[in-house]
């Protein structure tokens, strides 16, 4: 980030000078990204990330392949070193705030073929409230079979995770981040690879998340169930090109400049067909 | 000292053997063999953690290194001039186990190198050095006889608190590994997930690597730097073939574990000459062989009869489709051995009369049956083979088994909309 703003009262603090620089309403945003940039090695895959999530909204990341949307994700979260930049959820440092917030990874980066059934999975989810060292009690064993309940696979529950087809160890991967009950969920792909009936069953869950007030952001990758499916659209490539309202920011020229040549070609040619009587 | 028996070599002493199984062989050998069966039992669960998190070869790795480390110990005590007792050996073999670690770590962090090939070249290179130094050892004519027992292990010359010592390390791990499995087992799964959660994933993952040290070092004396790593191995590998659940794998994991070292160490201190770590080893060899053989759904035979189940159920559907659709008049003409038409005979779903075969009516029920689920799952790949489930057998599993009754319906319509004249 550029310090240029700082303080003298808050000079020692990269973290203080970030908050005098942002908006008054971001306190209360789930989460503000702050200047975040990520590098692999010397390699940046994001530049100066700056972005105020609304409360209780469904909100997609969108952008090509090797754009930086998990690692968007990875960085805010801490999976990833950040190269600067502040991330902050409803005011707050991650640490402070960790059970509030939930992640959904890529269904790909994990071994399927690991020894847990379907509920065994989903009660990671409580593994934060049940702390070190603590079995796995009744209550929390049926708060897990209610998550599942939740999206269609009570009848599976002791199935091992393996045996489970992909659209269902995606909503198995849901659950658990449902039996977290965080106010803020971080989705990786959770669209990826799953049938039109998983597909509904998901949003419609995301919807209810929604409805009871909670936040959730999505890597998304089809740009065509953008309108249906979000409220907010995050456009970005290395950098973000747009965010805000989906009406507002899915425009022709937004998606342009952040799918680059590849997509101004499409369009282009879209166009060329619309414009033919 | 378990006493040896002076019986011929060409006998198995069969009833010493038993009577030091039924702990009746004296009071020394009954806590050498609690002791063994307690690191057995410790060696199997953090085994099976180091499996579940895919560490094997780092256990691999360490326990290697241990050689250079005792070796290197003695050779220190000797020129320190103490007597080179089993703590300094045992703090020299971790000491070692730990800085091979160490260079794994360093190796896979700082170099292109991949993990597998970081620890190959550790583990030869650190085992390299422990065969140069045991060389200058012998040419120094240093007297080798208590490093020898951590080679190859030599439970049978075990002390009585040698073997309480083990036994009580040995509870220690089991604990902790009891206190932590849900822990372990989540890093293993989800390390990400587990991160997100605010789990110390360095400290969970440091434990593990603690766990696999103290059960190397603590089973040096019994099983042996060189095959130690067996025992972390062997028991949750067999103990995967048979269960899907990590509470199962872990409990039958250690049992293999604690009988295989409990055993090998009852032959091996009964049979003169036999070394105990690779007996105890063989045991475990000899549980993972049964096991690869026997267990359900994975060992080799119920593999092998699941395939001449799957070959014969296919071949019978086969049969019958081609029946329903009449494509031939003479059961020679199906090209079908004799068998098959007999076994369909046998089960009531084809009558042949005068060569001729014809279905009857639950044969030509379960025609149809056949020949719809292989038109749906046809369609269903046509249009949606991009989000094939993997695990699918696309000739015998029923659609209804695998997919959701709604996408069943969109494929059935579908269908009869191919199907259906074009006008």
């Amino acid at each position: 980030m550029t310090p240029k703003t700082i303080q003298p009262e808050s000079a020692t603090s990269v973290h203080r000078s970030a908050l005098a620089e942002r908006p008054e309403h971001s306190a209360q945003s789930p989460l503000s990204i702050h200047a975040m940039t990520v590098a692999y090695g010397k390699k940046p895959v994001l530049w100066d990330v700056d972005y105020d999530a609304p409360k209780s909204a469904l909100i997609a990341i969108v952008g090509p392949n090797g754009a930086g949307k998990s690692t968007l994700i990875k960085g805010c979260l801490g999976l990833i070193p950040r190269a600067s930049g502040v991330v902050e959820f409803w005011g707050q440092p991650f640490r402070q705030v960790r059970k509030r917030v939930a992640y959904m990874p890529q269904r790909e980066s994990v071994d399927w073929d690991f020894p847990v059934s379907a509920l065994d999975v989903v009660a990671m989810g409580r593994y934060g409230r049940i702390g070190w060292c603590r079995p796995v009690g009744r209550a929390h064993k049926r708060a897990a079979l209610d998550c599942l309940e939740r999206v269609g696979l009570a009848d599976v529950a002791s199935r091992q995770i393996g045996k489970l087809s992909g659209g269902q160890q995606q909503r198995v991967f849901l659950a658990r981040s449902l039996a977290q009950d965080a106010d803020l969920y971080f989705m990786d792909e959770p669209f990826a690879g799953v049938d039109a009936a998983t597909e509904r069953a998901i949003i419609n869950l995301l919807r209810e998340l929604r409805t009871q007030g909670r936040t959730v952001i999505c890597v998304h990758h089809d740009l065509a169930t953008v309108p249906d499916y979000f409220d907010h659209v995050l456009l970005l490539n290395m950098r973000i090109v747009a965010a805000g309202p989906v009406k507002d920011v899915l425009t022709q020229t937004n998606i342009a400049r952040t799918y680059g040549g590849r997509l101004t070609l499409l369009a282009q040619a879209a166009e060329a067909v619309a414009a033919q009587p | 000292m378990i006493a040896l028996t002076a019986s011929a070599p060409a006998a198995v002493p069969w009833h010493d053997i038993w009577n030091i199984l039924v702990l009746r062989g004296g009071h020394n050998a009954t806590i050498v063999m609690i002791g063994s069966g307690l690191l057995g039992l410790a060696a199997g669960l953090v085994g099976a953690f180091a499996l579940l998190r895919k560490r094997s070869l780092s256990a691999d790795a360490l326990s290697h290194a241990t050689l250079p480390g005792l070796a290197g110990a003695f050779l220190i005590a000797q020129w320190a001039g103490i007597a080179p007792n089993g703590a300094i050996l045992l703090f020299g073999a971790a000491l070692a186990g730990l800085i091979a670690m160490w260079c794994v770590e360093l190796m896979t962090h700082h170099t292109r190198l991949t993990e597998d090939a970081a620890i190959g070249m550790s583990l030869s290179v650190f085992f390299g050095a422990g065969i140069v130094l045991l060389t200058v050892i012998q040419r120094h004519g240093g007297a080798q006889g208590g490093l020898k027992g951590f080679i190859y292990g030599q439970a049978a010359s075990m002390m009585s608190d040698e073997a309480m010592l083990t036994g009580g390390i040995a509870l220690g791990i089991i604990l902790v590994s009891f206190l932590l499995h849900k822990e372990l087992a989540l890093v293993a799964f989800d390390e990400a997930f587990a991160r997100v959660g605010g789990w110390r994933v360095f400290f969970i993952d440091a434990m593990l690597l603690l766990l696999v040290t103290l059960v190397t070092v603590a089973g040096l004396r019994i099983v042996g730097a060189i095959l130690i790593v067996a025992m972390l191995i062997i028991p949750p590998a067999a103990a995967r073939l048979w269960t899907d659940r990590v509470s199962f794998l872990l409990v039958l994991s250690g049992l293999i574990g604690g009988l295989s070292a409990y055993v090998g160490v009852a032959i091996s201190a009964t049979v003169p000459h036999a070394p105990t770590g690779a007996v105890i080893v063989l045991s475990a060899g000899a549980v993972f062989f049964v096991s690869l053989l026997a267990a359900p759904r994975r060992g080799l035979l119920a593999i092998t009869l699941h395939h001449i189940s799957l070959h014969l159920k296919v071949s019978q559907d086969h049969a019958l489709r081609r029946l329903l659709l009449a494509e031939h008049e003479t059961v020679s003409q199906y090209k079908c051995v004799w068998w098959l038409f007999s076994m369909l005979r046998l089960r009531r779903l084809v009558r042949v009369h005068k060569g001729t075969p014809t279905l009857t009516p639950s044969g030509a029920a379960r025609a149809t049956r056949v020949a719809r689920n292989h038109k749906l799952w046809t369609q269903y790949l046509i249009s949606r083979a991009e989000i094939a489930p993997s695990h699918v057998d696309w000739s015998v599993d029923q659609v209804e088994h695998v997919l959701s009754p709604e996408l069943i319906a969109e494929l059935e319509y579908e269908l009869a909309r191919a199907e259906a004249p074009t006008s």
